[in-house]
């Protein structure tokens, strides 16, 4: 294949980790921006949704498509409200301490990864797509369910800015962000709202995760490079702007794609991690990020 | 309309309050007078249920307030207009009304009659709330508060820091809320803006209600205001 072709091809494949990206770190990034929590148990709310939408895909019977649609819906919910529980038995009971909060979400990070374990095994498991469709260019042939999942995961990101943006829910959580005690003086139920934005940060993790499984296994282990990834990307698109996690995870995702196919995947972590030192030493706000 | 008694309320281990008294009345404006540091702003944050009461009683229209989950006590129709205004800073102005209107449900008739009695908010819906002027952030504290149409209103300072003709704006508005049959509670340093205004004056002094005395008692002169205001 020649260099143009083969770039195209990096860039696409880059494109659907970048989708995936943007998902998870958008879940990090706002429960970071409305909750002042750094959840570390992130990637594991990736990881149940990924084994999850296995086991749907055992229990349904009927076309993988079938199986496929309940796991997007019914995955992320089970994962909210896991995480809504979570955020009642622990982050509450902390009292949304940033440093206690850090430490309690690594003690859930190995319970819900032992808990995965246990329930569902060390073996990585594929799940089969909804789909077989081939798109096929004059220099390559790519698996259409990429561009499906490319798509699926702009939707969402796009019905996320709307309720930011344009919802009264979104409203809600935005004045919760800026000034909590405010917002209460004003009727906001804060518990509810923090409950929420935990359960979905938690849901857009397990989006992307139930999205990723038909081309990446499900495993018990698979949360660290998403919680990875998220961070970096949270961090260089500035903690909390849901427009530079987006920008950010365009950026790393794409660039994560294009190494790795060119050079060695380890050489992009490396590189991305460059990355974050360097905007942690000259933009520490992050490249959107307002200054603190 | 509001009591408290004996309330003792404070920051952690720190003791603000101390057995202090207070009442509020429907269509009075109640002036709370003191130093810096007596308490004042801390005896609305208890009562808007922002600091921990230890113990004593806050009762509006008989119904305790002390121990209700903070967000409830606005819900009952107290609207609260912090010192410093607390704006939400980076939501618009049209954003920042919407909040207020949302807490008791009110709508576009609420908001038009809060935009009549503010119509430079009007002309600066779209705006940052932080991008407005002082007396503007100040128009928009208030109007954000009367846009759930409380039965009580609590003004901690509202006209520190403005011009004149801000300052007489703001007291237009509140003597049209008295005339309404708002119970307004009004923490203000300036005597002749006292005298003015109050139809009672409270004194906090360390923590509690030292002398509360209808504002015709006083005079711009009387040695109240130089004892607990320092004046
Ligand atoms: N968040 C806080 N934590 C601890 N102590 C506080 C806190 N806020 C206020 N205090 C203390 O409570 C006391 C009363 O403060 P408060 O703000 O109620 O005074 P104030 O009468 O409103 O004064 P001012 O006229 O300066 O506004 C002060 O001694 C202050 O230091
Ligand atoms: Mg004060």
């Amino acid at each position: 294949m020649d260099f143009g072709p083969f770039l195209l091809l990096a860039v696409m494949e880059g494109l659907v980790g970048a989708a995936v990206l943007a998902l998870t770190a958008s879940g990090l990034s706002l429960v970071f921006g409305v909750l002042r929590v750094v959840n570390v148990a992130h990637g594991e709310f990736f990881m149940l949704g990924a084994v999850a939408a296995w086991f749907v895909s055992q229990w349904v019977p009927g076309p993988p498509a079938l199986a496929f649609a309940v796991a997007l819906v019914a995955c992320p919910l089970l994962v909210a409200g896991l995480a809504a529980l979570a955020d009642r038995l622990v982050l509450k009971r902390l009292a949304y301490e940033p440093e206690a909060t850090i430490i309690a979400t690594i003690g859930l990070l190995y319970i819900l990864q032992q808990a995965a374990l246990t329930l569902y095994g060390p073996e990585a498991r594929p799940v089969p797509p909804p789909f077989e469709a081939r798109l096929q260019l004059p220099w390559f042939g790519w698996s259409g369910y990429k561009l499906f999942v490319i798509g699926a995961a702009g939707a969402v990101l796009a019905g996320l800015w709307l309720l930011l943006a344009r919802s009264r829910i979104g409203l809600v959580m935005r004045a919760t962000q800026i000034d909590r005690e405010t917002a209460t003086a004003f009727g906001i139920d804060v518990d509810r709202v923090y409950a929420g934005t935990f359960a979905l940060g938690a849901a857009l993790a397990a989006i992307a995760a139930v999205l990723i499984v038909p081309i990446q296994q499900a495993h018990y282990l698979m949360g660290g490079d998403p919680l990875l990834l998220s961070f970096i990307v949270v961090v260089i698109g500035g903690l909390g702007s849901l427009r530079g996690t987006l920008v950010a995870a365009l950026l790393i995702g794409v660039s994560d794609g294009v190494i790795s196919t060119f050079f060695e995947p380890t050489l992009a972590k490396i590189l991305a991690t460059l990355l974050v030192a360097l905007v942690l030493v000259f933009r520490p706000q992050g490249l959107f990020g307002a200054r603190a | 309309m509001l009591t408290l008694e004996g309330v003792d309320a404070g920051y952690g281990r720190v003791q603000v309050l101390r057995g202090l008294s207070f009442e509020a009345r429907a269509g009075e404006v109640t002036c709370v007078m003191g130093r810096n540091g007596a308490g004042k702003t801390t005896m609305l944050r208890a009562i808007m249920g922002q600091v921990a009461v230890t113990s004593g009683r806050i009762r509006l229209d008989g119904a305790a307030l002390e121990g209700l989950a903070p967000h409830r006590i606005p819900q009952l129709g107290i609207g609260h207009v912090p010192q410093g205004r607390r704006l939400f800073g980076p939501l618009t102005v049209a954003e920042n009304l919407e909040i207020g209107l949302m807490t008791r449900g009110r709508g576009s008739r609420t908001r038009e009659r809060v935009l009549e009695l503010f119509p430079r908010l009007r002309e600066r819906l779209d705006q940052a709330a932080s991008t407005l002027s002082g007396g503007e952030q100040q128009m928009l504290a208030i109007g954000r508060a009367l846009c759930l149409e409380p039965k009580l209103l609590l003004l901690d300072e509202p006209t520190e820091g403005l011009q004149p003709s801000m300052i007489a704006l703001i007291r237009d508005t509140v003597r049209r809320l008295r005339g309404m049959g708002v119970a307004v509670v009004l923490v203000e340093q300036r005597i002749e803006a006292v005298l003015d205004l109050a139809d009672r004056v409270a004194f906090v002094e360390t923590g509690r209600v030292a002398l509360t005395l209808p504002a015709a008692d006083l005079s711009p002169a009387a040695p109240q205001f130089a004892r607990y205001v320092g004046v």
